[in-house]
């Protein structure tokens, strides 16, 4: 993890020197601890050639560890982007499983491989050209309707996601189940990978959620209040102050502040 | 009463008339559908090769799901599933037959789904006609308060509740339950042999005029025989049947338009519901002149 210091700095970073800061602070797992101080190893297999690696790894840093430098694949080292999508046997069992690389920790035998692209229909839409309709999702995406419920899409999330029961709501048109069940997507793509009937169900999710973001979500009360309270100027002075504030000063107010309970 | 209920996508869609007014004349049964929860599609169509066992994944998952309800207490010690759609029904009890009789497949099937429990294969797939049949024409007659005083209805069933026999609500040469419904709601039955005709299907998709030359066929032979509307209960046929009245009159300039309502409609209207429940928006020939003609709509609401 990142210290206190790194993350609460008043420097203007840009986005490229963040996501090299995050690598860095990851890589210290692999990097600041030595080899001879490593209790437990495990060997795994990248692309069918074997390595030795600290137990304690995740797919991603272990394969750091061995060499390989990512230049696609990955993205927040968080499990939040879904960029690093991994699918895996383990030796002897029949079961091809996916993970997320950041989130998933080697294990003894595992064969592993990348799938840093997921090469998937992604049509443009404009959504005010669409009526509410669940004609607009099978038409974009045809193959919808091939669903045979097999749920190997559901098994393939790693963000243990019932995918299959939204591919089922939008077949019916419950927009509503359609969002709520696939909020959580990170649009990694092994449902699609893995599903028999070639249906796009993360893409088919994220249009689903657009239309009913447009056209069925309430407008939430409390936003449309705030947001007018800031074109007031409400908060401009205390913004101002803040502004002139010391890092010191702020972290201070950071840490003394009163929050909100859970 | 409460009993499994499957809708189907098409009856929370393009026919939400079709479920509205079951459910509406469901409960003034005194019979509650309670919908299946997490259902999925039926499977649309029953795959007939041998060896295809992946296309009844979906008809058998949605069996365990009654075995849930009766876990979950949503129903009691109930094993029927009631359907409304034709094609649903056929499906879901077809592959019912099967697994009941291929021990083998149903295993197969069960080890595939090994995240959910297994199908012991002790479902009963009805259609919601079935249902009606086993409550008594009687009990429709005494809740009918708006009689449709001899309008002339013709049932018509197509292929899925009636074949293959094994699966058929009735007998599939001769059947009469939508004909003891009609006649129970006070309507005059027109009875003609295309009421088994199939409508094409989902040629319609394909070839419009395929379809709407099967439709023109079934539409004048009831239309000749005096009917003036149309009885049925599978959204595809409904679509055949009014929808294509289009093609029909592009054709066929002398051709006179004739309303086409699911069977709960009629029911709805001759149980003087609130027209709320009646959905005609989503019909394709508006039904209401016909009705309003016969009086049987516009009059004071009831409940
Ligand atoms: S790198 Fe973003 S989810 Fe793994």
């Amino acid at each position: 993890m990142p210290n206190k210091e790194e993350t609460s700095s008043d420097k203007k970073l840009d986005s490229k020197e963040i996501m090299d800061r995050i690598a860095e602070a990851s890589r210290q797992v692999v990097s600041g601890v030595e080899d001879e101080e490593v209790e437990n190893w495990v060997t795994i297999y990248i692309m069918g050639r074997a390595y030795e690696v600290p137990a304690d790894l995740t797919i991603l840093t272990a394969m750091e560890y061995a060499g390989y430098k990512f230049v696609r694949g990955v993205g927040c080292r968080q499990g939040f982007c879904g960029a690093c999508s991994t699918v895996y046997r383990k030796k002897g069992e029949y079961k091809l499983q996916t993970g997320m690389a950041c989130q998933t920790r080697v294990e003894d035998e595992m064969y592993l491989v990348q799938i840093p692209f997921v090469p998937a229909e992604k049509p443009s839409y404009d959504l005010t050209e669409h009526e509410y309709d669940v004609n607009v999702l099978f038409e974009y995406y045809p193959e919808l309707a091939r669903c045979v419920s097999c749920n190997t899409c559901t098994k393939a999330c790693p963000q243990d996601l019932e995918v299959m029961d939204y591919v089922q709501a939008a077949i019916k048109g419950d927009f509503k189940g359609l969002a709520e069940e696939s909020f959580d997507c990170i649009q990694c793509g092994l449902c699609a990978i893995r599903c028999p009937s070639e249906i796009v169900q993360y893409n088919i999710a994220q249009l689903g959620r657009r239309l009913y973001g447009r056209y069925d979500s309430p407008e939430p009360e409390h936003l449309k209040k705030r947001l007018e309270e800031i074109e007031e100027g409400k908060f401009d002075k205390e913004m101002k102050e803040i502004t002139k504030l010391s890092r010191e000063e702020l972290e201070r107010m950071y840490a003394e502040r009163k929050r909100e309970e859970d | 009463m409460k009993v499994s209920y499957y809708p189907g996508c098409t009856l929370k869609t393009k026919a939400r008339n079709f479920e509205t007014s079951a459910l509406a004349v469901a409960e003034k049964l005194g019979i509650e559908l309670i919908e299946l929860s997490r259902w999925n599609c039926c499977g649309t169509v029953f795959s007939l090769t041998d060896d295809d066992l992946i296309h009844h994944v979906a008809p058998i998952r949605n069996l365990i799901r009654v075995q849930e309800m009766n876990k979950n207490g949503l129903v009691e010690n109930d094993h029927r599933l009631v359907t409304l759609c034709s094609m649903c029904y056929n499906t879901l009890k077809r592959a019912n037959i099967r697994v009941k009789e291929k021990p083998d497949d149903l295993k197969k099937i069960n080890d595939f789904m090994y995240l959910e429990e297994d199908y012991k294969g002790n479902v009963e797939v009805i259609h919601f006609l079935e249902l009606i049949k086993d409550i008594g024409f009687e009990k429709i007659k005494e809740n009918v308060t708006n009689p449709f005083k001899g309008l002339k209805i013709a049932p018509y069933y197509g292929c899925m509740l009636l074949r293959p026999k094994e699966v058929g609500i009735d007998d599939p040469e001769e059947p009469v339950i939508q004909e003891e419904l009609i006649f129970a709601l006070g309507a005059e039955v027109i009875d003609n042999p295309y009421k088994k005709v199939c409508c094409g299907s989902y040629q319609t998709i394909r070839d419009k005029q395929v379809v709407s030359n099967l439709a023109y066929d079934i539409l004048t032979h009831a239309q000749n025989a005096g009917a003036e509307a149309i009885s049925l209960s599978c959204p595809l046929c409904a679509f055949n049947l009014d929808s294509r009245q289009k093609e029909i009159k592009e054709k066929h300039s002398d051709f006179t338009r004739i309303p086409v309502f699911y069977f709960t409609q009629l029911m709805a209207i001759g149980f003087g519901l609130n027209e709320d429940y009646y959905g005609f928006d989503l019909n394709y020939v508006n039904p209401e002149p016909l009705l309003k003609e016969k009086n049987l709509i516009g009059r004071n609401n009831a409940k």
